[in-house]
Parts: C-alpha cells; structure tokens; sequence
C-alpha cells in the first residue's frame, strides 16, 4: 500500500511517503511556514523521488488538528482534495496523537499539548501501548492549569512534548512525578511516523463531509450559540 | 465551481452560498466563510463535474481566483486547485477576481478593445481600462468605501438583513429622491469615487429623525440614496469615457446587478454612437466561477501559468494607468 502522510498543524511542515512500513521519503522543515506555498511542492518532489505518481497513490493520512487554523486547513484541503480528486482512501489522525508517538517507550504516559495563547492549549494526554498512542484524556481546548491538574492526578512519570516549554515554570510546580527530558527532534511532527500510525486505522467514510478537527467554535459562532441556545446548527450552505 | 469550454460556453456552474450563515452575524465573519469552504470543496468540484458530464481527462486545464478577497477563503480555493491539478496533471492558471467579474460580460458578448469596466461590488468600486486583451488599468477607485459595502451599511441602518443591496434597490424604485444627499467628489477632475460622506449624510439624517420621534418613508431613503451612488457612479464613467474612447463599458461586479445602476447607464449610453453598453448577465454578476473559467481561456491562450508554489494574494490589484492621477 502506498502512503503520503502530511502534516501542516502547527509551524513544522512534515510530509512523507511509504509503502506498506517502508519509509520511501520523508521531510520536515521547521525554517518557516509558509504553507500553502511550500506543501504541495515538497509532495511533487517526494513523490518524484519515490518514482510514485499521484495516482498511484491508495491512501492519504493526514494530521487533522488540533492546531493552527490555517494549517490544520492546508493539510485536510490538500489531503481531502487528494483522496476526493484520486479516489482513494483518507485517514485521519490527532494532530497531537502524532507528536505523543514520537516516544518509544511502551507503558510511557505522554502530555503533548499547543500553545493556544491566553493560558489556554490544544492538548491530551495518551499512554503508549503496544507502540502506539492511545487517548487517556480526550484532545481539548483547555486552559493549561486544569489540563496539567487533571494529569498530575495519574502520580506517574510524564512526557511533556509540544509548546511544553512555553510552559516550564507551571509544569514544574504542578507536577509532582517526574518529567523526563525530551530532544527537540521528539517536539516535531514526523510525516513518516504519521504514516505508519495510519496504516491499519479504518479510512473515513465520506471523504467530501470531512473536515479539520478545530476542536474550539470560531468566537462569532460561540457568541451566536451562546444567544440562540434553541437554534438549530445544521447546514448554512445551500447551492443556488 | 464551473466548467466551461472556450471560454464562453457554460458546461456547468455550482454556485453554494454561505449568506444564511452570516446572515447570524450580520455580515461575513473570515474564519467562518474558510470553514464552511472546507465543508464544500470536493463536493462541489464532483458536482461540476457531474453537471457538466466530463472527467477529469475531458479538461485542458484548472482555473482558481488566487486574489483578491479573503486569505483563509481564497486558501482553500487555491489549495483545492493546485491540487486537483498536480494530481491529473493539468495546468494551472492563476486569475485575477476582478478580471473574472469583468468577464462575466464575456458570456453576453465578445469583448473588443479597447474597453472599459465599471467594477461595482461589495468589495470594489473602480474604473478599469483595458486597452487590449489580457491589459487591466486602474484608472479611478473608491477612496474609502465600496459601493456595495455602503448598500449594506445604510441597509443596516434600516433594519435590513445582510446582504441589503437588493431590497434597498426595490424600495428605492418605490419612493422619491427628497432627500438630495451629496454627490461626492461628482466634479472632481479624477476618475475616484467615495461614498463615505454620503453614508455619513444618510445616518445622520436618520439619527435626527430617531431624536425628533419622527418616521422617514424607507422607500424615499432608499431612493435618495440610491440616485446619489447611481450618480456619481454614471457621472464618473461618462467623464472616464470622454478622456478613454472605448468600443464597449461593461458593466460588472455584484452591484452591477443593482436595476438603478443598469437604468441609469442604458440611458447615459443609448445615444453615445461610439461606446456600447454590455452589462454582465444578472445571474452572473454575484461570485461565481463561470467568469473565472471565462477568463481563463484568455490567460491560457497567453500563456498565463502558475506552478504549485501558488499562494493566495488578499491584496491583489490590477496596476494603475501609468497616465493616470495616481
Ligand atoms: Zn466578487
């Protein structure tokens, strides 16, 4: 099985290319972020070098969010456009479940969270089983005492990968087990890693209904939910 | 999403509107408008094609608005396109917004040169002279508000829900121009229009008839109101067209559907033996993608290509007339 994997959440730009476990490429770049401009030139020279056309392509995984807006979009366009225009399967992954299986270590419990400004973060929390991340606590906005309260409740060693440290001083006070040291390659997106986490997950049923997973309501939409709490918010679009 | 041969024949073309939404807000929200995009995309690319009933091996090339509008919407068209493009290995060709609402006229008639284009939109209010194919210049603008985004806020003032342009046009065919608001910049010698004194004139006189408790018809509101835009926007073009001779004004953008502004030029031009009117067609003058592939055709003919590096340009703008004021 062919795979591009990609990953635009945040300012990393990670893009990879398998087959089956083989990574065939992979690249990420942390010197800007730039996108739109740059993500769907590095997927033409990946696959060039991979001597794979688009077409030949059976699936698409692609870090869905939590995290920037714009970027969350650029990937899930990118890839939902891919797997729509190709006919070929897409998988979704948390953009956070992807950073927490950059750590080997089976039984790890591991905190990867974003910096969502004002006190608050993209985050959960998600202990490795059998080589892969699984939830403990759900991706949420959430403000980051709360957050670091509830994972202080486990009293058991944390890896804290991500904006961690943007947030070192209330790490430290809150967390009373220990919290080993990470290397700045383990606080990337790796498109390779991302790939093979999406391997064996069932693709999405209707790629075209898919979107980014925001995981927070744009404040116009909050504000407007808050006043018409009997409203109903289905479907805005119409075709005219 | 459209597809279109030639650049004149309409295959197909899937217009999805988010008004209803922002109509919650009372005008378009950006983060809003990209999300729902996102929601659309790929259905309707299926449903053009669809429509059309062509595959993607039926295409010469793919055509996406890259500029000018709002970045997180236009991402995702340009996202979307350079996409679908790199994976059939068609084409890719960049176009100016504003360029495909002048060629929505394309659709009425051929366009001869050299031209002239009143762009009237939420967004833009401009004068552009187009002295051969594929040639844009700016020779007069809005200084401050856009046309369209004046209909919207004099609307508000009157209770109307957004977009406004259409029910201030109905009442203004209802009432009577008693109010005689200013005609901004109207004799100026430059080619520029602004709407901001006379928006600021049409609340003001409301807000004093709010203090008194007195009620003023919607109808004559609309009506002054609306003579006011049309005139300075038909005085201006007529002064353009004196200093440009040109063999067609088309007449385009989302306010060019306004029936006071269609009038009024049909009038201005029915006797001018030189210069022909070509309004866009009505169903043709809101967003669609039917004028992007419209003119299109012309930038592939010229040889106009984007590679995947293509980005979104919010700012985008045809250069001004190297002659002109500014
Ligand atoms: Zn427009």
């Amino acid at each position: 099985m062919k795979i591009l994997a990609i990953d635009t959440s945040n300012r990393p730009l990670s893009v990879a290319v398998l087959d089956d476990a083989n990574v065939l490429a992979a690249i990420t770049v942390t010197v800007h972020q730039k996108h739109a401009e740059y993500l769907l030139p590095e997927i033409e020279r990946l696959l060039a070098m991979a001597e794979l056309k688009p077409t030949d392509l059976d699936r698409v995984v692609v870090a869905a969010g939590p995290g920037s807006y714009t970027g969350i979009r650029i990937a899930v366009t990118t890839a939902k456009t891919l797997a729509a225009t190709c006919n070929i399967e897409l998988v979704a992954v948390s953009s956070l479940a992807t950073l927490a299986a950059n750590v080997p270590v089976e039984g790890a419990l591991v905190a990867p969270l974003f910096d969502a400004r004002n006190q608050n973060v993209f985050a959960g929390l998600y202990r490795i089983k059998g080589g892969v991340p699984v939830p403990e606590i759900a991706d949420a906005h959430t403000n980051v005492t709360t957050y670091l309260e509830a994972i202080n409740e486990y009293g058991e060693p944390v890896w804290f990968l991500g904006d961690a440290s943007h947030f070192t001083e209330l790490i430290d006070t809150t967390i009373s087990a220990a919290t080993p040291n990470v290397n700045a390659w383990m606080n990337l997106p790796q498109a390779a890693t991302i790939g093979l986490l999406g391997r064996h997950e069932t693709p999405v049923k209707d790629v075209d209904q898919f979107v980014p997973n925001y995981l927070r309501l744009t404040q116009a939409e909050a504000e407007w939910r808050a006043k018409n709490p009997e409203e109903d918010t289905g479907s805005y679009v119409e075709k005219i | 999403m459209a597809v279109i041969e030639d650049g004149h024949k309409i295959l197909s073309n899937v217009v999805a509107t988010q008004i209803k939404s922002h109509q919650r807000f009372g005008g378009v929200v950006p983060e809003v408008a990209s999300r729902h995009h996102i929601e659309e995309i790929t259905i309707c690319i299926k449903d053009a094609l669809q429509e059309a009933q062509v595959g993607y091996d039926d295409l010469d090339a793919v055509a996406v608005t890259y500029g000018p509008g709002l970045v997180g919407a236009l991402l995702i068209g340009v996202t979307a396109a350079k996409t679908v493009a790199f994976a059939h290995s068609l084409p890719l060709i960049p176009v100016n917004h504003m360029a495909g609402h002048i060629y929505a006229a394309r659709y009425v008639e051929p366009i001869e040169f050299p031209a002239m284009a009143l762009l009237v939109s939420g967004g833009h209010t401009e004068l552009v002279y187009m002295p051969a194919e594929n040639q844009f210049e700016i020779i007069g603008e809005t200084r401050d508000d856009a046309a369209g985004e004046a209909y919207d806020k004099v609307g508000r003032v009157m209770g109307v829900n957004y977009p406004a342009g259409k029910t201030v046009d109905q009442w203004a065919h209802e009432g009577h121009d008693t109010f005689k608001f200013p005609r901004a910049m109207e004799k100026d010698d430059n080619f520029d229009f602004s709407f901001s004194g006379l928006k600021s004139a049409f609340i003001n006189t409301t807000h004093h008839a709010d203090q008194i408790g007195e009620t003023l018809s919607k109808q004559d509101l609309s009506a002054s109101f609306q003579q006011a835009v049309v005139d300075v926007l038909a005085e201006k073009t007529q002064h353009a067209l004196a200093d440009y001779p040109v063999k067609q004004l088309i007449l385009a953008g989302g306010v060019a559907a306004n029936q006071g502004l269609r009038e009024r030029l049909e009038q201005d031009l029915a006797h001018n033996p030189t210069t022909h009117l070509v309004k866009a067609p009505l169903k043709l003058c809101g967003d669609n993608a039917a004028m992007i592939g419209a003119f299109a055709y012309v930038a592939y003919q010229h040889g106009v290509f984007a590679d995947a590096t293509l980005n979104a340009d919010p700012s985008l703008e045809f250069d001004w007339a190297a002659d002109s004021a500014k």
